[in-house]
């Protein structure tokens, strides 16, 4: 048995210690946002964000989790209200598909929260291990600062 | 956007008048047998036996109730059989489907892709979505919209041109109401269409021309379900397959038992040599699928030619056909002064969606195999298992539901083949299968390879008096078209379907050849397809199909031309470009890409290229400034522009979003993508062997649209791909006087070019 906290929910799982979170967190509760894309690390359509940081859900046994704290795509959002990077995606239509932008969030979120305001070189950097294979990088980036000029006003 | 206000409807000039007599009485229901006195009356066939032509995919599905429902509730039901890939194109097909009814578009809810539910549209592919559905929507929705207010006109005993509708609420000047809802509530609308409603004058739009938001981005962007991947149901089972080493392989002997043991596994499944296993958790299938993969024996044979080797191989192939496919000799006679020559290469491509495809397939207590997917072909791709499994055709039930991108046939249709042949297996227990990253990368079907050779004979003034091009290609056509064959796994069961041999694509859209005969007007003008139907690696439809090696070798060849003769290659262009909306676009991509600078930077450069997607689809020219290091050889795009014309725009920022989506994509391919492979297997299987353009390299793009309203829409889906890899090629040559010939062009290209001192 296994505890650790889920979008602020503490949560509990029984699944072997060597699973990996993402199939955990897809399998048992349900999670859509982290998406299966590669299992090698090598895209983030997988990332979480754990105590805070980016986390590629695919290749992290779920035991590396145990009491800590795992945010994904659907805990940005409060009481069906989307976060203010959530909403910059949406009015920026940062996307095509979309099967990437969990990822991206997230990963542009933890970017965010360790620097309120970045340089378009400084997100184009923080997304560049993320692959997007629509070409909605731009938009995408637009986005993102888009978020951080509200932060800062 | 939903306060979008609907100001009162005008009467369009030239609009039919219904007889009123003619008018069912039965309130809510329109008889099949509605006898229409229109004043389009051209529009019907001169035999009266013949069925009349009907816009867009109207003609194959003539109904009006196949596509639209008026619901109780207020809302209106639309149905199409076209599939959301990512594009947006249910947002724009919602947006002509409001506009036409005249109703507030949240009142629109769409239906797409069901096989029991939806006309049957043929694939979403070719960048027929708008020009089929969108058009078919919107004379569905301008005669249902007429049909409702003849309604009204019979009840009051009013000239239709008298009244008003504003959101579904008709209203005559005298004050009277009445609601579509009102009008059919329990009817149907079950009655062919005439497609003799004119659409509404575009000066009236307000939802056609808008840039709406996506309906799916807010539902994507904060997780709520809406992909295949994402889809679970009760007592979902979990499923893996294991492919063979290389295509040409036999499963010789495999141990079953020992996985078939492992925790979890609810079942091996050994169909000849397809091999699969089914478990109750995706790790627990992934573990037991390892163990049979070593386990398993196979016989392979080793005949794939390299992927250096292609080239030479395609034009060496024992078995194709010869088309010309443009024979236009010269009439005129003056002298050829010289003749310049060049042969462009491209490698097999990828698809490469982010998301590995998925399926969950059910087989029902009642023998009915029912099927979520993200196929682009729903309908066909149903048949097709259908006939593999051997079930009846109507026992096959696809669903369609959102994957990640696609860009063309990827293995989407595989992985439904794969989950019903193991679904078949567990009666009554859902099944999820997705393949690994490996699997993807390695076994979906790749954009051919090509050689494309150009040839262009010179007058002494300077004038193209011959031009001929010949192209090699593999198939870009092997879909399930209603035949097992086409599904991967269906060729190694233990009876095997053998894949049917590829056709062509003729005009006016072309597969192989699409966009081989070039847009400009020459004297002469030859055009040869060689085309091998022989695959020696798995190819299938790729964005653009050939259109993409086509463009990238004509409009590298103009530029060549244009080099060689020393004249503008914007001007050598119009020169032969006769076609004032091609004019436009390039005219205006030159202007984007501002003056010439004075004095060149050193190995900084900029290209332009052009293409009418099709010949009969969005017009696109495509520029860039590029700056190359000659130490390291790489390429560098500083800026990239479009301009293009994709006729009357439904939703402009979606149309953006796809050139500037299809440039980047493009751009990926053209600078680093080419899938390697040795004489027995798949060598790039993952993002580090196959590796994709990131954030840090992707350039800013600015677009430019010429909208033309009331025109035909047309698909701009896959407008940029060719344009970008030539105007990519011709600014490298400007920047750095080395023209690169074959695809990609790697730093290792780049600086062997330089080395070679070659132009």
């Amino acid at each position: 048995m296994l505890t650790f906290k889920l979008n602020g929910q503490r949560v509990q799982s029984n699944a072997a210690q060597s699973e990996s979170l993402l199939s955990v967190l897809i399998e048992d509760f349900h999670i859509n946002g982290s998406k299966f894309g590669c299992g090698r690390l090598q895209c983030g359509s997988c990332t979480v964000l754990v105590d805070g940081k980016p986390l590629r859900a695919c290749g992290a046994p779920v035991s590396s989790v145990a009491g800590r704290s795992v945010q994904t795509l659907e805990g940005l959002t409060q009481a069906g209200v989307p976060s203010r990077l959530q909403q910059a995606f949406i009015d920026e239509q940062a996307a095509q598909c979309g099967y990437c932008i969990s990822g991206m969030i997230l990963t542009a979120q933890a970017c965010l929260e360790r620097n309120p305001n970045p340089s378009e070189q400084e997100v184009r950097q923080a997304l560049d291990a993320n692959l997007c294979r629509c070409g909605a990088h731009n938009r995408i980036v637009k986005a993102v600062l888009r978020a951080a000029k509200k932060v800062g006003s | 956007m939903s306060k979008v206000s609907i100001p009162p409807h005008h009467h369009l000039p030239g609009l039919a008048t219904l007889n009123r007599r003619s008018l069912l009485k039965t309130a809510g229901y329109i008889s099949l047998q509605f006898p229409l006195l229109l004043s389009g009356q051209e529009a019907l066939s001169a035999n009266a036996n013949e069925p009349v032509r009907l816009p867009g995919d109207l003609q194959t599905n003539r109904t009006l109730s196949a596509w639209l429902r008026v619901n109780a509730d207020q809302t209106i039901t639309l149905l199409v059989g076209k599939v959301e890939l990512g594009q947006g194109v249910l947002t724009a097909v919602g947006q002509v489907c409001a506009e036409e009814l005249d109703v507030n578009i949240s009142r629109i809810r769409i239906t797409s892709g069901d096989t029991r539910l939806v006309p049957n549209e043929g694939v979403t592919a070719g960048s027929f979505s708008m020009p089929y559905c969108a058009t078919a929507v919107q004379y569905a929705s301008a005669e249902v919209r007429h049909i409702l207010l003849s309604l009204a006109a019979e009840k009051w005993s009013l000239p239709i041109d008298s009244l008003r509708v504003k959101d579904g609420v008709i209203a005559s000047t005298t004050g009277q109401t009445l609601t579509y809802w009102d009008l059919v509530l329990g009817g149907a609308l079950e009655r062919e269409a005439t497609g003799t409603i004119a659409p509404k004058d575009p000066s009236l739009y307000r939802y056609i021309g808008q840039s709406m938001p996506r309906i799916d981005f807010p539902l994507k962007m904060t997780g709520q379900s809406i992909f295949v991947q994402e889809l679970t149901l009760p007592g979902m089972l979990h499923a893996r397959v294991v492919r063979p080493p290389s295509y040409r392989s036999r499963l010789l002997s495999v141990n079953v038992s020992r996985a078939q043991a492992m925790p979890g596994v609810v079942k091996v499944v050994r169909n000849g040599s397809f091999l699969g296993v089914i478990a109750k958790r995706e790790s627990q299938a992934d573990a037991a699928s390892r163990v049979l993969e070593k386990s398993a024996k196979w016989q392979t044979d080793t005949q794939m030619p390299t992927h250096d080797g292609i080239f030479d191989w395609l034009l060496k192939a024992p078995t194709h056909t010869v088309k010309a496919i443009k024979s236009q000799a010269r009439a005129s006679s003056e002298g050829v002064s010289q003749v310049l020559e060049a042969t462009y290469q491209r490698p097999f491509h990828m698809h490469a969606s982010i998301g590995t495809s998925c399926a969950v397939a059910t087989f029902t207590p009642d023998a009915d195999m029912v099927i979520q997917l993200h196929s682009q072909s729903v309908f066909e791709t149903g048949l097709s298992i259908a006939k593999m499994l051997g079930l009846p055709a109507n026992k096959v039930h696809c669903k369609h539901m959102q994957g990640a991108g696609c860009y063309g046939h990827n293995m989407a249709d595989d992985a439904a083949a794969d989950a019903a042949l193991l679904a078949k297996e567990v009666m009554g227990s859902p099944v999820r299968l997705q393949y690994t990253r490996a699997q993807e990368h390695q076994w979906e079907p790749y954009g051919s390879a090509m050689v494309v050779k150009t040839q262009a004979s010179l007058s002494a003034s300077g004038e193209i008096l011959d031009w001929d091009l010949k192209l090699w290609s593999n198939p870009h056509q092997v879909r399930p078209n209603g035949d097992p064959g086409n599904l991967l796994s269906a060729r190694y069961l233990e009876k095997p379907f053998d894949l049917v041999i590829p056709e062509n694509g003729g005009p006016p859209n072309y597969a192989a050849d699409r966009n081989a005969i070039a847009l400009y007007e020459f004297k002469g003008h030859k055009v040869t397809t060689n085309f091998i139907t022989e695959m020696p690696v798995r190819a299938s439809s790729t964005r653009g199909l050939g259109a993409y090696a086509n463009v990238f070798s004509i409009e590298s060849f103009m530029d060549e031309v244009a080099a060689k003769l020393q004249v503008d290659p914007i001007e050598h262009r119009l020169r032969y470009l006769k076609d004032t909306r091609a004019r436009d676009v390039l005219q205006k991509v030159t202007s984007l890409l501002g003056p010439k600078p004075v004095v060149k930077a050193a190995n900084m450069g900029r290209g332009v290229a052009f293409a009418r997607y099709k010949n009969i689809a969005c017009y696109c020219a495509v520029a860039f400034e590029v700056e190359v290091n000659p130490q390291t050889g790489s390429i560098r795009v500083l800026k990239a522009f479009v301009a293009a014309d994709a006729g009357q725009l439904v939703n402009p920022d979606g149309v953006k979003n796809q050139l500037e989506g299809g440039l980047i994509q493009s751009l990926s391919w053209t600078l680093k993508e080419e899938v390697k492979f040795n004489d027995t297997t798949i060598l790039s299987e993952d993002w580090a062997s196959y590796p994709i353009l990131r954030f840090s390299e992707v350039p800013p793009v600015h677009i430019e649209l010429i909208n033309r309203p009331g025109m035909p829409f047309l698909g701009a889906g896959e407008a940029a791909q060719g344009p970008t890899a030539a105007a990519l090629a011709n600014a490298v040559f400007d920047a750095i006087g080395v023209r690169l010939r074959r695809i990609p062009f790697t730093p290792d290209r780049v600086r062997e070019g330089l080395a070679k001192g070659q132009s």
